[in-house]
C-alpha cells in the first residue's frame, strides 16, 4: 500500500516534469513572473513596506484586495460541488474536480497575499494555537485563517483521494469522501462570509459597517469563480484532450448569469442607501463614485476605476440576458472576461481602499500601489496560475486513465504526450 | 506541436525513475535534470539575493520570545538586556529599558480643555521627543491636532495640516487627537494574536516584540491613533531618549504597529505624560479617575464634557471639556 503510493508520488514527480514544449513554455513564463515576484517580496522583507504605497491612513491595499477577490474565487468551488454531487448532475461530476483544484491554487494564493502584507512575516507562528496566542474567537482574522485553513484540508482531502483511487483503478469510497464533500458546501459559504465579517466588524468604518458585505461578496464570487471556470474548461478542452461538455459550460453560464444579476442587484441596493440618504457616513462612497473635495483640493483616483467596474459588469450581464448572444462561446467568453475584471476592481480596490477614505479623523488621502507592490502580486498570480497548471497536468491523465496504477511502467510518458499534442 | 512519445530514452527516464529497481538514465536525460536543476538553483539564488543585505532580522532569541503575559522576571530581565544592547549595537546609545508595571488602584484618564488649546503642538513634539518618535516622520506622530471653524463639530472639514505663523487663528478652534484609550477598545478585540490588549490601570498597549504587523487594529481604530513602522525608524545619537519602557516608548522595530501608551514609563512612576507637561496653556490634565477627589473627577462632575465619537461606544478615558 504503503509503497505503491511512494510509487504513485515518484511518478507523479516526474510526470510534472514532463510535457510538450508549450507546456514547458507555459511553465517557464510563469515560473520567471513567480520568481520575479519573489525577488522583489525578498527586497520588501529587507527594506519594510516602505516599499509599498500604503500609509498610515490607508493601512491596507492591493494585497489585501487581491486577497479579498482570491477568497471568492476559492469559494465558488461550491457553485459546482453542489450540483455534481447533490443533484448528481452528471456533466458537473466530470468536472467538479477542476473547481476544487482552482480553490486549492486560490487558497493558496490568499494565504500568499496575507503574509507578503504582514509587517513581521518571520512571526507568524504566534498565530499557532498553543504555542502562540492565537486570539480565537475574538478576531475575525483568527477566525479566517481557521477557516481558510480548513478549507485547504478538506479539499486537498477531497482532490487528493479521488485522484489516488482514479489512479488506481479502484471505486471511492462514498464514506472517505462524501462527509467533507458536505462539509466543504458550508465551508465554502463560510470563508467568505468571515472575510466580509472582517470588514463588517470595524464600528470605525461605515463603508464597510453593512450587513450587505457578505452576500455581495458570495454574488460577486459566484460570478468570477464560474466565469473564469468557463474559460479554463475550454482552455483544458482543447489543449488536454480531456471532454468537457457544452452542456457543463451552459450550466456554469446559468449559475454566472443568476449571480451577476444578484451581484449587480446588491451593489444598486448599497449605492441608492448611501447616495440617497447621504449622511456623513456617505463620505466613502462619494470619494469611491465622485471623488472628494478637501481644502480646496480633489481626490478621485478611483473614479474612472469604479466606473469601468461598474459599466463592464452591465456589459456582461447584457450579454448574458440575451440567450441567443449568451449561447455563442465568444460572447461567453467576453461576457466572463468582462464580469471578472468587473468585479476584481470592485471587491478589491474598490472595497478595500474607499474604507479608509476620508480617514477617521477626516483627512483625505489617496493610495496607489507601487511598482514593488504590482511585482509581487503578479508574482503571486503567475505562482498560482503555475500551481494550477501543475495540479491539472497531473490530474487530467489520471481522469482520463492515461496516468494509472496498472499501467506504471513506460506508458505515464505515453499518455502525457498524447494528452498534451493539440 | 511536437508528438515526443516516439523519443524512446524519453520512455526509459521516467519509467527507471519511477521504478528504482531499474538501471541507470541515459546521458541525454542526465544532462537535462542536471541543467534543470542547475536553473532551479540559479532561480533560487536570484529569488532570494536581497536578503543577503538583511541587516535587523530578528535574532534567535529575539525569534523564540514568548507573549508578554507569558514571561517570567528571570525571561523579562534577559530581554531587557538584548534590547539595550541592539539598541547600544544599532544606534550607539546607552540606554535603560525597564518594564513598568501598572499601580494598583490606579486607572490613568486624561481630559482637554478646548477653550483653552491654541494648536501650538507642543504636545505633538514634546511626545515626538519622549516615545523616540523620528523628527523626519512627522506623520508618525502620536497626537494630530485638527484645526476646526468654530462654528464647526465635524472632523471632515477639519484640517490637520494647517501651517501658521501663529496660534490659534481667528475664528478656528483645535482638537489634538491621540489614542483615547477606550474602555471597550475595538482594536485589542481584532488582533489575531493578543499582541494588544489593555492593562489594568486603563492604558491599551502593544508588545513590539509580538505583533505580526498585520494591521487589523489600524483599521480597527475609530480614532486613527494606531501608527505603523513602515522602516527601521533612523535616528541621530542625541535625538534618542534613552529612558525607554518595554511596553511604551522604547525604539520599535520595522514592521509593527505602535501608538500613544500614556507615557506609561513615566505615568507609572507619578509623573506626568510629556505632552501634558509641555502644554504651553494648562489645557491637559491628567489623573487618576479613581481618585474621588482628583482633578479628572472634577473636570468631570462641574465641566461640559463630551468625547469623540460618542456612537462608536468605545467609551474613551479620554475626555474633551469647554470651560465657557
Amino acid at each position: 500500500m504503503l509503497r505503491d503510493y511512494i510509487v504513485f508520488l515518484a511518478r507523479a514527480f516526474v510526470l510534472s516534469f514532463s510535457g510538450s514544449r508549450l507546456f514547458y513554455a507555459w511553465m517557464a513564463l510563469l515560473t520567471v513572473v513567480a520568481a520575479i515576484g519573489g525577488h522583489v517580496f525578498c527586497r520588501q522583507l529587507v527594506d519594510g513596506l516602505e516599499l509599498t504605497g500604503m500609509t498610515d491612513q490607508i493601512s491596507w491595499g492591493v494585497y489585501i484586495a487581491n486577497f479579498t477577490f482570491l477568497v471568492g474565487l476559492a469559494a465558488a468551488a461550491v457553485m459546482l460541488v453542489i450540483p455534481a454531487y447533490i443533484y448528481r448532475n452528471q456533466d458537473m461530476h466530470d468536472v467538479v474536480l477542476f473547481g476544487e483544484l482552482l480553490a486549492i491554487a486560490a487558497i493558496i494564493m490568499c494565504l500568499l497575499f496575507v503574509t507578503v502584507d504582514l509587517g513581521r512575516p518571520d512571526r507568524f507562528w504566534h498565530m499557532t494555537p498553543y504555542l502562540g496566542k492565537f486570539n480565537f474567537p475574538s478576531s475575525m482574522l483568527a477566525w479566517d485563517v481557521v477557516v481558510l485553513l480548513g478549507y485547504l484540508l478538506v479539499n486537498v482531502h477531497i482532490c487528493g483521494y479521488l485522484l489516488y483511487m482514479k489512479y488506481l483503478g479502484r471505486k471511492a469510497t462514498p464514506l472517505f469522501y462524501m462527509p467533507f464533500i458536505i462539509i466543504s458546501i458550508a465551508w465554502a459559504v463560510s470563508i467568505h462570509t468571515v472575510t466580509a465579517f472582517l470588514y463588517v466588524g470595524l464600528v470605525g468604518r461605515p463603508f464597510w459597517n453593512t450587513a450587505i458585505v457578505a452576500p455581495r461578496f458570495l454574488g460577486s464570487a459566484f460570478t468570477a469563480g464560474p466565469g473564469i471556470l468557463i474559460i479554463a474548461f475550454q482552455i483544458i478542452r482543447y489543449y488536454m484532450g480531456y471532454q468537457i461538455s457544452d452542456r457543463a459550460i451552459h450550466t456554469l453560464r446559468n449559475i454566472v448569469t443568476a449571480s451577476l444579476l444578484i451581484n449587480l442587484f446588491l451593489l444598486s441596493c448599497e449605492t441608492y442607501k448611501e447616495f440617497y440618504a447621504a449622511s456623513s457616513h456617505s463620505s466613502s462612497a462619494r470619494y469611491l463614485f465622485f471623488g472628494l473635495e478637501h481644502l480646496g483640493h480633489y481626490y478621485g483616483k478611483l473614479v474612472p476605476w469604479i466606473w469601468t467596474a461598474v459599466l463592464m459588469q452591465l456589459a456582461a450581464g447584457i450579454i448574458l440576458i440575451i440567450p441567443p448572444v449568451a449561447r455563442k462561446i465568444v460572447f461567453l467568453n467576453i461576457a466572463c472576461v468582462l464580469a471578472n475584471i468587473g468585479i476584481w476592481i470592485e471587491k478589491g480596490m474598490g472595497m478595500v481602499v474607499p474604507g479608509f477614505v476620508p480617514t477617521p479623523q477626516g483627512t483625505v488621502v489617496e493610495y496607489a500601489p507601487t511598482w514593488s507592490e504590482t511585482l509581487i502580486c503578479l508574482g503571486i498570480w503567475a505562482f498560482g496560475l503555475l500551481l494550477f497548471s501543475w495540479m491539472l497536468h497531473l490530474a487530467v491523465p489520471i481522469m482520463m486513465g492515461k496516468f494509472s496504477f496498472r499501467d506504471r511502467v513506460g506508458v505515464a510518458t505515453e499518455a502525457e504526450s498524447k494528452a498534451y499534442a493539440a | 506541436m511536437p508528438n515526443d512519445s516516439d523519443d524512446p530514452s524519453r520512455t526509459g527516464s521516467s519509467s527507471c525513475r519511477a521504478d528504482p529497481g531499474q538501471e541507470g538514465m541515459g546521458r541525454r536525460e542526465l544532462l537535462k535534470a542536471g541543467m534543470g536543476t542547475m536553473a532551479a538553483l540559479a532561480t533560487l539564488a536570484g529569488v532570494t539575493a536581497p536578503l543577503l543585505s538583511l541587516r535587523d532580522g530578528p535574532s534567535l532569541d529575539e525569534f523564540l520570545q514568548r507573549h508578554y503575559t507569558q514571561l517570567t522576571p528571570e525571561m523579562m530581565e534577559k530581554i531587557l538586556a538584548r534590547i539595550e544592547h541592539e539598541i547600544a549595537f544599532r544606534y550607539g546609545v546607552k540606554t535603560s529599558v525597564r518594564d513598568y508595571k501598572p499601580i494598583p488602584d490606579v486607572e490613568f484618564a486624561y481630559a482637554l480643555n478646548l477653550n483653552r488649546c491654541n494648536g501650538s503642538r507642543r504636545c505633538v513634539y514634546a511626545c515626538m521627543k519622549e516615545n523616540n518618535i523620528p523628527l523626519d516622520h512627522p506623520e508618525q506622530a502620536y497626537i494630530r491636532v485638527v484645526e476646526l471653524d468654530n462654528d464647526s463639530l465635524d472632523l471632515e472639514e477639519g484640517n490637520v495640516l494647517y501651517n501658521h505663523d501663529q496660534v490659534p487663528q481667528e475664528g478656528k478652534y483645535y482638537i489634538p487627537i491621540q489614542c483615547q484609550q477606550c474602555r471597550k477598545p475595538p482594536c485589542t478585540k481584532v488582533c489575531p494574536v493578543q499582541a494588544t490588549w489593555t492593562e489594568p490601570d486603563g492604558v491599551t498597549v502593544i508588545d513590539y516584540n509580538w505583533c505580526i504587523g498585520c494591521r487589523y487594529c489600524m483599521a480597527a481604530c475609530p480614532y486613527e491613533a494606531r501608527r505603523f513602522n513602515w522602516s527601521r525608524p533612523k535616528f541621530e545619537p542625541e535625538q534618542i531618549n534613552p529612558d525607554m519602557g518595554y511596553l511604551s516608548n522604547r525604539i520599535r522595530p520595522r514592521g509593527v504597529v505602535e501608538k500613544c501608551h500614556f507615557c506609561l514609563h513615566r505615568t507609572r512612576q507619578g509623573k506626568n505624560p510629556a505632552c501634558a507637561e509641555a502644554c504651553p496653556t494648562g489645557a491637559r490634565v491628567f489623573g487618576n479617575i479613581r481618585d474621588p477627589k482628583g482633578k479628572i473627577n472634577f473636570i468631570l462632575k462641574n465641566k461640559r464634557v463630551y468625547i469623540l465619537k460618542a456612537d462608536a461606544k468605545t467609551i474613551p478615558r479620554f475626555y474633551y471639556f469647554f470651560d465657557r
